[in-house]
């Protein structure tokens, strides 16, 4: 028998503690003010220490990532960010400088090109690129961060936190870091003596400092209708008539985008005159998109559960509790992780744009020269094979996958869920979207990855639209049918003029490829005029003026 | 500014009219004018496209225009201004529709 061990079996815990006395006897408590911020980090942060700077595709704890960025390098150094997003240019600063070195992520949009630049110049290592699911479950095993750094809208005396409509993922962080003996710093906009509802308890909260400006938060979802495109009501008039209304999808979640605000803008116009309301769409997982105003005005939908807010919404989403998640004080309350999660369980569908598709169905929005991750469109544009629980829509997918055979048609029966691709084949300046191979191939080396980075695995997509048509994934029946049903709806691009033309029109026949005229819509139907709202001042009305966009999107 | 010309068989189009514009340049959207002129069985295109270096695309497009229209006896001229093949597609089978609309016989 082995000796039992003696392990000090709080040294995570009185490592904390050591690090809470130094900025004690610095004379520094909870309430931090902002000009000694930068002081507490270097007190309390430790070489190689992990870090979770927060920050998504909308809201940033811009202070506090300033603050880090003006760290003595000397004294805090190779730190390891554990992150969603990396957005700002502070955060690429920090490994410019040295303060940080490793990267564990999800999304990099906007710092995409310089990211890319460090990778080749040595200064950082990406050890992986995340969903955002995948990252949040991962600060709970492998990679709880040692010092969370995050953005609340309010503290109130005793040190609660509320975090207003962008809530986001802030409770997943402070979860992780709290109880793993970790050190959570919040930025927060104001002190209130009471707040309207508490996100955050004081317990869970180290420190809390007032920043000198409120914390960004980035109008992402925001799509102007008068952008959309003809084009783009085409599609989403083949999506309504020849995914929703056929498979009887009531819940779902849409990517951003135009193509899939072209849909939102139709379902109480077009979807109503198919006879689709309460038939289809009435359950969500989406943030507060202005697009879903009129199709909410018009008793579509029953249920929106969000990721984070939207500008601008806030009086809209605080009139509509029936619909959205809102505290007592009426504002919403949104939560990146648990939409995510139920983006994945409880959707039937997920319908995204991409940049990218192969002729297996391989979709990717990484293209040479730029390292951006995907957020949450690999969580949601997959199968959740864990899902038990039937519906309508997932059974019929099922069904046509077993007939498609491509898991065997004796097999057992199982449902599927739908993924839905939706792509113009040409993107701006003649970039085809189709392609024999991704970009993403060549970004596996340079990036340290094993395997290309892929946002949607093809085995995962059911359905791709496009201008020329949907191809259903799941009726084809061999690889080689997937190809040529993929090249059907192609267009002009390279892949789809080296279709073969009888396969084509005999996938046609067989149903696996429908274009608008076998779903009896007249493409030159397909027009503006079918927008519930054709400008943001549309939306604005539609809303009883409840809908405040930001600035940028007031043009008249 | 590349120019494209075609001449396409493609059958008679049944109706007269004066000159028709369609369509409005800028905002992704495609300007085409259509004229009578060329003999009645044949389909005159030409294209202005900022975009150098994809005549196969438009060649591939206007000719399934010709096959699947009723574009004999016009003349298209289609100012493209960067747009799609899926917006010049549409587009013209818009023009088409509103020339047989608004024609005078």
């Amino acid at each position: 028998m082995n000796a039992p061990l003696h392990l000090p079996w709080d040294s995570l815990r009185r490592r904390r503690d050591g690090r809470l006395a130094r900025a004690k006897a610095l004379g520094l408590d909870k309430n931090v003010p902002a000009e000694r911020v930068v002081q507490l980090l270097e007190t309390v942060i430790e070489p190689g220490d992990r870090v979770c700077l927060e920050g998504n595709n909308q809201k940033q704890a811009d202070f506090l990532a300033r603050a880090l960025a003006k760290v003595d390098p000397q004294r805090v150094h190779d730190l390891h960010l554990v992150q969603s997003v990396v957005a700002l240019a502070e955060h690429v600063a920090l490994f410019e400088q040295g303060i940080a070195r490793e990267l564990d992520f999800s999304f990099s949009g906007p710092q995409g090109t310089r990211l890319a630049a460090l990778v080749g110049d040595g200064k950082i290592r990406i050890n992986a690129i995340h969903t955002y699911l995948e990252l949040f479950a991962r600060y709970f095993v492998d990679l709880t961060p040692n010092v969370a750094l995050i953005a609340a809208e309010a503290v109130d005396d005793e040190g609660n936190l509320y975090t207003g409509p962008n809530t986001e993922d802030t409770p997943a962080i402070v979860e992780a870091t709290a109880f793993k003996n970790g050190i959570v710093i919040a930025q927060v906009n104001e002190r209130r003596q009471t707040l309207p509802r508490v996100d955050i308890p004081a317990g869970w909260v180290n420190y809390v400092v007032v920043a000198p400006k409120p914390n960004y938060i980035e109008p992402l979802f925001t799509r102007d209708p008068a952008l959309i495109s003809e084009i783009q009501v085409l599609m989403a008039m083949l999506v309504i008539k020849g995914i929703y209304a056929e498979y009887g999808v009531k819940s779902l979640n849409h990517g951003i985008g135009f193509d899939t605000a072209a849909i939102e803008l139709l379902l109480p116009t077009y979807g109503e005159s198919l006879g689709l309301k309460g038939k289809v769409c009435t359950h969500w997982a989406l943030n507060p998109h202005p697009a879903l105003i009129p199709a909410i005005e018009a008793g579509f939908v029953q249920s929106v559960h969000s990721f984070g807010s939207e500008l601008g919404m806030e009086r809209y989403v605080a009139a509509r509790p029936d619909v959205f998640f809102t505290g007592a004080d009426g504002s919403l309350r949104s939560n990146r992780a648990f939409c995510q999660a139920a983006g994945h369980y409880a959707c039937d569908l997920f319908i995204g744009s991409t940049l990218q598709i192969d002729l297996a169905g391989n979709s990717s929005t990484a293209t040479k020269g730029r390292i951006t991750g995907f957020g949450g469109a690999p969580n949601m544009g997959a199968d959740a094979r864990g899902r038990r629980h039937e519906s309508a829509a997932w059974l019929k997918a099922g069904t046509e996958a077993a007939q498609g055979a491509q898991h065997g048609a004796a097999a057992m029966p199982r449902g599927r869920k739908l993924v839905v691709q939706m792509v113009e084949t040409f993107r701006e300046h003649m970039a085809p979207a189709f392609v024999e191979r991704l970009d993403a191939w060549d970004l596996a080396a340079p990036m340290g990855l094993a395997n290309p980075p892929v946002m949607i695995y093809g085995d995962d997509v059911t359905h791709i639209v496009t201008e020329e048509g949907i191809a259903n994934l799941l009726l084809c029946r061999d690889l080689a049918e997937r190809e040529q049903a993929i090249r059907g709806v192609a267009g002009y691009t390279e892949v789809g003029l080296g279709r073969d033309r009888a396969k084509v029109e005999e996938l046609r026949a067989r149903g696996v490829i429908r274009r608008a005229e076998d779903l009896g819509i007249a493409r030159r139907m397909a027009s503006r005029d079918l927008l519930a709202a054709r400008s943001v001042k549309d939306l604005v009305h539609a809303s009883g003026g409840l809908y405040n966009p930001p600035s940028r999107f007031r043009n008249w | 500014m590349e120019h494209l010309d075609y001449e396409l068989p493609s059958r008679p189009q049944p109706h007269r009219r004066e000159p028709l514009l369609v369509g409005v340049v800028g905002s992704g959207n495609c300007e085409l004018l259509l004229e009578g002129g060329p003999p009645a069985d044949r389909c005159r295109i030409s294209i202005k496209t900022s975009a150098h270096g994809f005549a196969p695309i438009w060649t591939a497009v206007v000719a399934d225009f010709a096959a699947r229209a009723a574009a004999g006896g016009l003349q298209i001229e289609i100012n493209d201004v960067g747009a799609t093949p899926a917006v010049v597609s549409l587009r013209l089978d818009q023009a088409i529709e509103a020339w047989e609309e608004s024609a005078n016989v």
